[in-house]
């Protein structure tokens, strides 16, 4: 089980601050695919991958990054602190 | 304290008072803070998210990585979260120094990376609605030179 937490614009399409997921992705871009097609709203959510970021258990990764081991998937648009 | 991810306001004259006082033998100190802008009169506030079980470590990472490239002898971070209204201070950096170019420069690489690395997220919210803020691609850029 990863626990996927969403942030900002992409936690509004997704309607979800986090949900758990039973996964065999192996990488954030295959969870990425079994996440859209979990509902229309993640579909959409996820139709702009130039504008997702992903972290991997608190630090920032990026879509071929492996998923072995890892408990938290956060993704999110380009930060924007400051 | 080097970093704090808070929600109230803070007085940036008895932060900045406090640090200097906790560095010793500095020759400089370089103080920025942010506020929230309204550019046309029409922003309400400002609605900050982050992500909480991330954001102090990914700011301490940030000032650590200042603390190694420059010759520093100290750092300190203040980031607010929540609703903002317009003119409020949202951060604040402080870069302590033996001399001033090594204050300047870590100031302004700290600020380059707290804008694309730190997991904060700006929504603005007016009379006619609200928009997450987009981040810049200059602001991507600002870090190539680092």
């Amino acid at each position: 089980m990863i626990e996927v937490l969403y942030f900002a614009w992409l936690r509004e399409r997704v309607g979800e601050h986090s949900e758990m997921i039973e996964t065999g992705a192996d990488t954030v871009a295959e969870l990425v695919e079994e996440l859209r097609r979990r509902s229309e709203a993640h579909a959409l959510a996820f139709s702009d991958m130039t504008s997702v970021r992903v972290a991997i258990d608190q630090d920032l990764a990026d879509m071929n990054a492996s998923l072995a081991g890892a408990r938290e998937v956060a993704f999110f648009p380009p930060m924007t602190g400051g | 304290m080097t970093v704090s991810i808070q929600s109230p306001p803070f007085d940036m004259g008895a932060e900045v008072r406090r640090f200097a006082e906790s560095v010793s033998g500095a020759g400089a100190i370089v103080t920025f803070s942010g506020l929230v802008r309204d550019d046309d009169g029409k922003l309400t506030a400002m609605e900050i998210e982050h992500y909480p079980a991330m954001t102090e470590s990914a700011v301490e990472a940030i000032r650590m990585e200042a603390m190694e490239r420059w010759s520093l002898l100290g750092a300190v971070i203040i980031h607010r979260y929540g609703r903002l209204e317009p003119g409020e201070q949202i951060m604040m950096v402080a870069t302590a120094a033996r001399h001033r170019a090594d204050a300047f420069m870590a100031a302004e690489f700290l600020m380059d990376y707290l804008k694309s690395r730190a997991p904060f997220w700006k929504k603005e919210i007016g009379p006619g609605g609200e928009k997450w803020v987009s981040a810049r691609d200059e602001d991507e850029n600002a870090l190539a030179r680092w």
